[in-house]
């Protein structure tokens, strides 16, 4: 999976699943922003893990607060 | 009565019900006798008994909430969210405008986020703990609709729920009149909300036996003391009403439907869901409401029943308003909304409070509908199908809940 195609699917989650508006979705945009708080960030880390087929252990999201973060994030887990 | 205390009066309405949403909507059904029921479409009924259910259809909960917060609650709390901003706009209430820790919510709910429940529990069975939505907690336990009404409009006044099932929002008025008499708060937001449209919710009253299963004749299933009545229909909603101190109402220049004279609260001690055969609970509560309010039997005109279209609970309250006014009874009127609304359960009480209110301030009588064959036992004057123009200075609004709690209101006109 290509980083455009990792972006495109956590911005298609925020957007369908959190109700985020699109058009606050950019890479240095925290999630904080986007209207996301403590919780819904594990539960977008469950949908993540679901979705990607990763593992996202807790201590590994310590200091993920921007998209372009957790994108980079999901990158290194998933194969190119 | 002690007369120095603070009178409390309702100042703003916010029905979010099957027979309307907004005051608008809803007094307008009642007078017309508009049934709210119809086939259940929440999920598929056709495994249950009852098949049929007074759902809200033109909910949308954007438009009373920013969407990202409509995920995080689960509909009985959008409903009380939405209702609350209703009523403050029909009291024509700015927030901004008022000390925000000077205004309270009281919100009932007699079952809470069950859906929400629901819905985990089988993601807890399918696919285990650790994809159980961190957002469960927060959705289903009941005190949140009072909380996100918090959050949502930024009141930080006494804050609080009462979870009576039926009578869940008959409690929640009576704390907001505590709170106003008090002097703990100024403004109460205070009411019911209920959306228990589950599989499971609607499997446990089906084995109770307490639900209509009139399954072919929706609009006729909900018909309280008629004779052919077989069970109570089972609604969804949220009914949050501006309670406010009579002094500050007057300053400024509000719009005062009714007083809140007074309430009475009692338990029947007797069974978990069947009532008192002869109404003993419902009596005292009745009692203590009057002498709550300092109003004689004689003075009301009309009471608004809990009136669910059960077989034993409506013979109950007729047996208990007759024996608390006497030769009174055959002279007032008795009507039951749920006829129409269906029931509401937690947002029962309040719902109904409203419906009294609004009686007061338009001297009309809302009817009970589906009035086809007396019932013997249910002999007084229902305001049988058509609703009917009254001069009303005092009613009663009675809602008495599964565990035998028992809410009375006494709603009086406030002189102009």
């Amino acid at each position: 999976m290509s980083g455009d195609e990792i972006r495109e699917t956590v911005s298609s989650m925020l957007v369908e699943q959190f109700k985020v508006d699109p058009a606050k979705i950019e890479p240095d945009a925290t999630f904080k922003t986007m209207g996301l708080d403590s919780l819904d960030l594990v539960s977008l880390a469950m949908a993540l893990e679901d979705r990607m087929g990763i593992e996202l252990p807790d201590r590994e999201l310590v200091g993920i607060e921007n998209f372009g973060q957790a994108v980079e994030l999901i990158e290194q887990k998933v194969p190119a | 009565m002690a007369s120095d205390r603070r009178r409390v009066v309702v100042t703003g309405i916010g029905p979010v019900t099957p027979v309307g949403i907004g005051v608008d909507r809803f007094w307008p059904s009642l007078v017309n006798g508009e049934s709210g029921v119809g086939k259940l479409e929440a999920f598929d009924p056709s495994p249950f008994t009852s098949r049929i259910a007074a759902e809200v259809h033109d909910f949308r909960p954007e438009d009373y909430m920013e969407p990202p917060d409509t995920r995080r609650m689960d509909r009985f709390a959008q409903f009380a969210v939405a209702s609350a901003r209703l009523a403050l706009g029909d009291a024509g209430l700015e927030v901004s405008a008022i000390e925000p820790s000077r205004v309270g919510v009281v919100i009932g709910t007699g079952i809470g986020g069950i859906t929400a429940f629901e819905r985990e529990m089988e993601v807890l069975r399918e696919r285990g703990p650790s994809r159980v939505s961190p957002h469960l907690v927060a959705m289903m336990i009941p005190n949140m609709a009072a909380g996100q009404v918090a959050m949502r409009l930024g009141l930080t006044g006494p804050n609080d729920s009462t979870t009576t099932a039926c009578a869940a929002s008959g409690h929640a008025i009576a704390r907001g009149v505590d709170l106003i008499r008090s002097g703990a708060a100024d403004v109460m937001l205070a009411g019911g909300t209920e959306s228990a449209m589950s599989p499971l919710t609607l499997a446990g009253f089906c084995a109770t036996r307490a639900l209509s299963t009139r399954n072919d004749d929706p609009e006729g299933a909900s018909r309280p003391f008629d004779a052919g009545r077989d069970g109570f229909v089972l609604g969804e909603g949220a009914t949050v009403l501006v309670l406010e101190a009579l002094e500050g109402a007057v300053a400024r220049g509000a719009r005062i439907y009714a007083e809140v004279a007074g309430y009475g609260l009692s338990a029947d001690a007797h069974h978990e869901t069947a009532p008192h055969p002869e109404g003993d609970g419902a009596v005292l509560a009745m009692q203590a409401a009057l002498r709550d309010s300092g109003v004689e039997p004689e003075d009301v005109a009309y009471i608004n029943a809990h009136g669910t279209s059960t077989s034993l609970g409506d013979i109950a309250e007729i047996a208990a308003i007759k024996r608390v006014f006497g030769d009174h009874a055959r002279r007032l009127a008795v009507s039951s909304t749920k006829s129409m609304t269906g029931h509401l359960v937690g947002a029962a009480g309040s719902t109904e409070a409203a419906a009294t209110a609004l009686a007061i301030a338009n001297g009309v009588l809302p009817p009970t509908i589906n009035q086809e064959e007396p019932d013997p036992q249910c002999d007084l004057d229902v305001v049988p199908n058509t609703a009917r123009e009254a001069d009303v200075e005092v009613a009663m609004s009675n809602s008495f809940g599964f565990g035998g709690q028992n809410a009375s209101l006494v709603l009086r006109r406030v002189a102009a």
